[in-house]
């Protein structure tokens, strides 16, 4: 019984926040306005972060620093520079290619290339055999390059070691990248997050003052303080339910008007594929995410103002 | 049931005070007229039973609460204990004549059917059948005043304070809504009433408790009207 007066009573606080909403509708357009650009961005630094370290990841994979032995290198040297090079700190893996592999290597990666095939084949292989080690952290690579240039090292080698530079500079790029944008994110969510909690809150506070009258009234037949509260509350969540819902609608419409457009122009770094499969694969996620933050911020401008405002007082 | 002992209000530091150490009981079941010229202190008297106001000296007890001790979370329970009718009718402007009774059964969680099937029986018993769908905007000084009665009996309150539930009303309709209080007083409810109207004072054979300044000048039984 009592149970049940509860439930009947907590129907009634959240159809009051419900039917208060429609009657607010005009003042509550502007504080969920803010609150979609809010989580918006929310939406778009989590993809575009994800996404970035997604491609970081994959180039990472890629690059490697190779190592080109003389052709009188013998055996047992070759073993003994690989175990040293295993020992070094930042080495994941070493990849020894004999001539003969090497020069498979090389014909498979330039097949579309016959002038170029046609001049290897037709001299005695002119491909060194080849050390590729794959290192651990990209951004330490000068241990590494140290060991390689030691003069014992470097005799045995034809040329100095390549280490795939353009690619650890895209990497520097989006490393750059991520780093900004997750600063500039974090600063415009906390910006439009303060925003949209002042005018949530500023939008109860104009519905509390316009319904101070009739609060006043229910105060005295007796209403209990939720019983007055909690509708406020429940209005402000459903300005934050309806701005997340909103706000994963925009980002699903720009990766509809983008797929054609800007694949891969003008947003260069950003794998708009990953990210629009990423948007897709992890739809349920995200959208708990927005809609939660929708509810903590409508609740908690809400809890603030309502605290503020309608405090039971008697003189 | 009710109990004032020395009981003074002063609204603003410095002004003279609305009420002057009021010392009253009234029992359970007891029908109270209170009279006085207007700004005696009457409203003030019932505003300190709702705690709308509280008293700046002096102790209230009513119904066992000491209102010294009262926790403001206590004041709606309080409340809805006391049905009260208030002189400018307080109506909710927003909702239905139905809705305004209505309220104050949602308010404690009574259930829909219920709420249906107890808000006509109040209606009726107000006389304002047929009106349910009306706003307060589209009535009448008198139908409000019927309304405002409607809501205060409906969760058939231990005490009942009604201010001036006849100041708009012409003689035959005042005495409607007299029996109207007379009848719940029957039922057992304490009837706190405010009123100008000698006629009703006089017909009413009642306690009178007459206020002048603020200051009781006479309380007795059985009276008629007489400032
Ligand atoms: N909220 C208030 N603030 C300051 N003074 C007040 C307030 N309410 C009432 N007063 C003053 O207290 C005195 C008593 O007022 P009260 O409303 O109790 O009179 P009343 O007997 O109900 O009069 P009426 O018959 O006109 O309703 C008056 O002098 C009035 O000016
Ligand atoms: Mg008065």
């Amino acid at each position: 019984m009592r149970g049940k007066r509860k439930l009947i009573t907590l129907w009634r606080v959240i159809h009051t926040g419900l039917v208060n909403f429609i009657r607010n509708l005009s003042l509550a357009i502007a504080a969920m306005a803010i609150m979609v650009v809010t989580l918006t961005i929310v939406l778009f630094s989590i993809i575009v972060n994800y996404t970035f370290s997604h491609t970081i990841s994959q180039i990472t994979n890629k690059i490697d620093v190779s190592v080109y032995l003389k052709n009188r290198v013998t055996q047992s040297q070759t073993d003994k520079l690989i175990s040293e090079i295993k020992a070094q700190p930042n080495v994941q893996t070493v990849q020894y290619l004999s001539k003969a592999q090497a020069l498979a290597e090389y014909e498979s990666q330039n097949s579309s290339n016959q002038q170029l095939l046609q001049a290897v084949n037709e001299t005695s292989n002119p491909i060194p055999a080849t050390i590729i080690i794959k290192p651990r952290n990209l951004n330490n690579l000068s241990s590494i390059k140290n060991f390689l240039s030691e003069p014992s090292i470097s005799a045995l080698q034809t040329d100095p070691p390549s280490y795939s530079g353009q690619e650890k500079e895209a990497i520097d790029r989006i490393t750059h990248a991520t780093n900004v944008l997750q600063e500039i994110g974090v600063v415009a969510v906390i910006i439009f997050a303060v925003v949209s909690v002042l005018i949530i809150f500023n939008t109860i506070q104009m519905a509390i003052f316009n319904r101070r009258d009739e609060i006043q009234i229910m105060r005295l037949l007796g209403a209990g303080t939720w019983y007055i509260r909690g509708p406020f509350i429940v209005e402000s969540i459903v300005y934050g339910l309806l701005s997340a819902i909103i706000s994963i609608l925009i980002i699903n419409a720009s990766f509809q008007a983008s797929s054609g457009t800007l694949q891969a122009s003008s947003l260069g770094l950003l794998d708009i594929g990953y990210a629009n499969s990423f948007f897709d694969n992890r739809f349920l996620l995200l959208l708990t995410i927005q809609l939660s933050l929708g509810i903590v911020i409508g609740a908690v401008s809400s809890l603030i103002a309502t605290r503020r405002y309608l405090k039971f007082k008697t003189k | 049931m009710i109990l004032l002992d020395r009981v003074s209000k002063t609204y603003s530091r410095g002004s003279k005070p609305s009420l002057d150490r009021i010392s009253l009981h009234v029992d359970p079941k007891e029908f109270v007229i209170v009279v006085g010229q207007s700004g005696a202190g009457k409203t003030t008297l019932l505003r300190l039973l709702t705690r709308e106001e509280r008293q700046t000296s002096g102790k209230i007890i009513v119904g066992g609460i000491d209102y010294d001790k009262l926790k403001d979370r206590e004041i709606p329970l309080l409340r809805r204990k006391i049905g009260v009718v208030f002189q400018d009718f307080k109506l909710l402007p927003n909702k239905t004549i139905f809705e305004n009774v209505a309220y104050a059964l949602e308010m404690v969680g009574m259930g829909n059917k219920e709420i249906r099937n107890t808000v006509p029986k109040v209606l009726d018993i107000v006389n304002l059948i047929g009106k349910e769908d009306s706003m307060p905007m589209q009535l009448s000084g008198g139908e409000k005043q019927r309304v405002a009665i409607a809501r205060a009996i409906v969760r058939q309150p231990r005490i009942l304070i009604a201010d001036e539930p006849t100041g708009n009303l012409d003689p035959k309709h005042a005495w409607d809504v007299i029996k109207i209080l007379e009848k719940i007083n029957r039922f057992g409810t304490t009837v706190l009433l405010t009123t100008h109207n000698q006629d009703i004072v006089n017909r009413l054979k009642r306690r009178v408790v007459t206020l002048k300044d603020g200051k009781i000048i006479s309380d007795r039984a059985n009276a008629g009207y007489k400032i």
